[in-house]
């Protein structure tokens, strides 16, 4: 347990205090009280940079050490950019939630608690070396953001979108946990660092390829890429700070940090280079296709984030070509690397005000409906110029950092064409093309939220509130990081270095050691991804001045195949239907039918069985003589068995049975068993009597006898059962491998047990443990029958008084 | 030897009419009919037991023909209380 650990669970501790702290200090907001763990903890994380800038820290605490299982934190590069984005963001949005939740309306011990438990999940996520341990954080971000997502839980939108992030999130989350298990059984080990150390035991495995899907599908559902997106948009009835701070900055990440994480273990592999670039460029060019035709500004916030989202996968899915080259200098494609790490940093920060922004928005008016709103730039003029900030970085403009990273993702996208791995060299072309257009359609809804909320006619009719400026506490945490976005957009480097090389070092371990250094200039010269942009301008000014024309289009002539979230819906509702209707005919509550199953089972697994390991056996050498005496016996049970099975009148069959038990006792006689035939003899007469007095007692309406019906399912499932134990017993009786044990007992009765009936002996001293527990049974069942008479009796008595 | 002859004719004989009471409790047309046979059997039975513990040689089953006989006799005085009264055991008229 080192001091990196506490760090991890500090939120966590926080979050079993805050209930107490809640109760006691009624006046004060509770987000004062936990104000100081995340920035605390920020400031420890920026303690490591220069431990990271070329290593990594390294701390173990034993958990379940037999199984493997260590709690292991590694803190390099990458993990220190995740967790200082997750404590930095988390510190602003705790802040902007003091001002946004209020006191008396909200539960608030319930809302800080969520989130320091998800604090606590993710940076877990993030810290984690071993991957059991990595898995159970994953999970506990999953369950926390359900929880969040339904904080509002007496509306239905927020269960129903809670419900279904949950579903989608733990489905890739459980493919995660197979995809550790598959690596698991490929290496021995759980550590990820011993995993990649054994990368190319993984690549020749034949697992390699299922262990690979199964952690793309987890990280591909938490970070919402297609078609596992449909989840982040209904996720957006949250609060706001819970937008903001999980779905835009944080968890989604966390399948983007788990791709990078993976890189060095799969990235060798042609199959991880395109499943990523193409599932990334799809979701990119879904994600901004769709923004622009949503008019809730948290709902354009949300495809944006999924179409951004996309973007870094893209990059990522890129950058595993560098891995294929040795040299690092002249390797253009770690830039996709670089270019992925970048904007990632770029849009935790961008994303976090625009949503801050939206909050305002709607805190302040009312309403989030970009029909309703227009004109906000004079009254909220602060306001305007976080969004206009937040606004033109997402969309790729000068001077912030947006178009640093834009221009970065262009290049590469330009660099793949001349790739010579993976045919990229002749379908490698589809990856610009596609980026292209989906940056047109970001800068489209980028205008949009800007233009249609700030620019145009002011409709104070059509808002709920009379809007004002917000206060300061609401717009401090989204100028902090609109200053960020511009002093990172001005001076990149200022990251590059202490941040930006130990995350790209991490991804590619191999540059660990190298004199390898990123440097990111602001003017970079005439090159086609600068072209590229100047086009992404000019025809998304044109395709917003338009938009009225085009978007009918987009809307409505999707075709069904694209609804997800509809395929979702179905989904749901025919799976439901499914179980109930296979329920509802499996289960048909007669136990008629429970027996048919059994029995047909019991038939097909034993002649199965019988089959399969080729049992059958006819030898009768060892068959004892069979008398007339037999004969006649055998004789007298078949016509008895068929009386019963066929007689008309039940008390027939009753009698029929006796017959039936009398001639068994005869054959035990023949057979030598006294003792047997006596019991036999008494029991079959009581159950006879018993029958009688239960066939006495049947209720007058249902007394119709009637014959059993001929050729039935039932028939043939009879006949079917008598064969198969006919075969059974046919094939195991000359099947003795060992001599009979009983020589023993015929020995032993006089001289050590003290009497002359072996069969007495066996059950009262050989094995009188038996004897005892079947008279237990005999207990058991008379009390059970006084019982069930006494109780029923006495039910009735008390019906009748009233 | 002739002794084994002359038990395995009577055994014969016995199950034979074994068989012939089971057509009668098969058939029989009334539920008395059909008891009679039972007990008839019963009493075919003991007679079988007899013949059978000579055969094997034994003296082990007389404990089975006297429990036979009884049993018959029990079951058969239940089964024509049943079909007079309606029921085998009456409740006491005080409770």
């Amino acid at each position: 347990m080192s001091f990196l650990h506490l760090a991890i669970f500090l939120p966590f501790f926080m979050a079993m205090l805050i209930p107490i702290f809640y109760r006691w200090t009624k006046q004060l907001h509770t987000g004062w009280i936990v104000l100081p763990i995340p920035v605390i903890l920020f400031i420890y994380f920026l303690t490591f940079i220069p431990q990271t800038m070329d290593g990594v820290v390294t701390q173990t605490m034993p958990w379940i050490p037999s199984l493997g299982i260590n709690f292991t934190v590694v803190v390099d590069g990458l993990s220190l950019l995740f967790a200082l984005l997750i404590t930095g963001i988390g510190s602003l949005v705790t802040f902007y939630s003091i001002f946004y939740l209020g006191k008396k309306k909200e539960r608030l011990n319930n809302f800080y608690a969520f989130l320091f438990i998800f604090m606590t999940a993710m940076l877990g996520v993030v810290l984690s070396d071993n991957l059991v341990v990595l898995y159970l954080f994953w999970e506990m971000t999953s369950i926390s953001s359900f929880l969040l997502i339904g904080y509002w839980y007496h509306r239905e939108r927020s269960r129903y979108g809670a419900r279904k992030s949950l579903l989608i999130t733990v489905f890739g989350g459980l493919m995660l946990l197979g995809g550790i298990l598959l690596l698991h059984l490929i290496t021995g080990s759980f550590s990820l660092r011993e995993i990649i150390s054994e990368a190319a035991l993984v690549q020749s495995s034949s697992l390699f390829i299922p262990a690979m899907i199964f952690i793309l599908l987890g990280a591909f559902t938490k970070s919402a890429q297609v078609p596992f997106h449909i989840w982040l948009p209904d996720a957006m009835e949250a609060p706001t700070p819970v937008s903001a701070y999980l779905h835009s900055a944080t968890m989604v990440k966390a399948g983007i940090y788990l791709v990078a994480r993976f890189t060095p273990l799969f990235a060798m592999s042609g199959a991880w280079f395109w499943t990523i670039s193409l599932v990334g460029i799809v979701t990119l060019f879904w994600g901004s296709i769709t923004a622009t035709k949503k008019t809730d500004l948290k709902a354009i916030l949300a495809y944006s984030t999924i179409s951004q989202l996309g973007l870094i996968m893209t990059l990522l899915g890129v950058g595993a070509a560098a891995l294929h080259f040795d040299s690092w200098n002249d390797n253009i494609y770690i830039g996709a690397i670089v270019a992925a790490v970048f904007h990632l940093f770029n849009h935790a920060t961008f994303k976090g005000s625009m949503f801050m922004m939206v909050g305002i928005v709607d805190h302040e008016t009312g309403t989030r409906d970009i029909k309703r709103l227009g004109g906000l730039m004079q009254i909220m003029p602060i306001t305007a110029t976080i969004a206009f900030i937040g606004t033109f970085a997402m969309a790729g403009l000068p001077p912030f950092n947006g178009f640093l990273s834009k221009e970065m993702f262009f290049q590469s996208m330009v660099d793949v064409t001349s790739l010579n791995l993976f045919h990229a060299e002749t379908w490698g072309v589809v990856l610009p093309v596609i980026a292209w257009v989906g940056s047109i359609f970001t800068f489209v809804y980028s205008l949009i939220i800007f233009f249609k909320t700030f620019g145009g006619k002011f409709k104070p009719h059509l808002l709920p509130k009379k809007p004002h400026e917000a206060p300061i506490g609401l717009l401090l945490p989204p100028m902090i990081l609109s200053a960020l976005v511009v002093i990172t957009g001005l001076f990149p480097n200022l990251i590059a270095k202490p941040l930006l090389e130990p995350a790209v070092k991490s991804i590619m371990p191999s540059l660990y050691g190298t004199d390898y250094s990123i440097h990111i200039s602001f003017w970079h010269g005439f090159t086609l991804a600068l072209l590229m942009t100047a086009g992404v301008i000019i025809l998304g000014m044109l395709l917003y001045k338009t938009a009225n024309w085009w978007k009918p289009f987009i809307s409505e002539k999707v075709p069904a195949f694209f609804r997800w979230g509809k395929a979702y819906d179905n989904g749901m509702y025919y799976m439901e239907q499914g179980s109930y209707r296979f329920t509802l005919w499996v289960m048909t509550g007669w136990l008629r039918t429970y027996l048919n199953y059994m029995l047909t089972a019991f038939i097909i697994l034993m002649l199965g069985t019988i089959f399969a390991t080729d049992a059958l056996n006819f030898d009768l050498s060892a068959i004892s003589r069979v008398t007339l005496m037999d004969y006649v016996l055998v004789l007298v049970m078949i016509v008895t068995l068929l009386g019963v099975v066929f007689s008309k009148s039940r008390i027939t069959s009753i009698i029929l049975l006796g017959a039936m038990g009398y001639t068994i006792s005869i054959f035990f006689i023949v057979a030598r068993a006294p003792d047997l035939a006596l019991t036999q003899l008494v029991i079959e007469t009581i159950s006879v009597v018993l029958y009688l007095l239960v066939f006495y007692h049947l209720p007058q309406f249902s007394n119709i006898e009637e014959k059993p019906r001929w050729l039935s399912v039932k028939t043939f499932i009879s006949i079917g059962v008598g064969l198969v134990v006919f075969l059974i017993s046919l094939s195991a009786y000359d099947t003795t491998f060992y001599d009979s044990i009983s020589q023993y007992y015929i020995d032993n009765t006089y001289t050590k047990a003290a009497g002359k009936n072996i069969v007495n002996v066996i059950l009262v001293d050989f094995r009188g443990f038996d004897t005892l527990f079947e008279t237990a049974v005999l207990a058991i069942a008379s009390i059970g029958i006084f019982g069930m008479i006494k109780l029923r009796l006495a039910r009735r008595g008390k019906n009748e008084n009233k | 030897m002739i002794i084994t002859a002359v038990l395995a004719i009577a055994l014969f004989m016995y199950s034979v009419s074994i068989f012939l009471y089971l057509y009668r409790i098969l058939k029989g047309p009334t539920t008395s009919d059909k008891v009679v046979a039972l007990d008839s059997i019963g009493m075919n039975l003991v007679a079988i037991v007899a013949l059978l513990s000579m055969l094997l040689d034994t003296s082990a089953y007389l404990d089975v023909i006297l429990l036979i006989a009884l049993l018959a006799f029990i079951g058969t005085v239940s089964f024509a209380k049943f079909v007079e009264k309606g029921k085998v055991i009456e409740r006491e008229r005080d409770n």
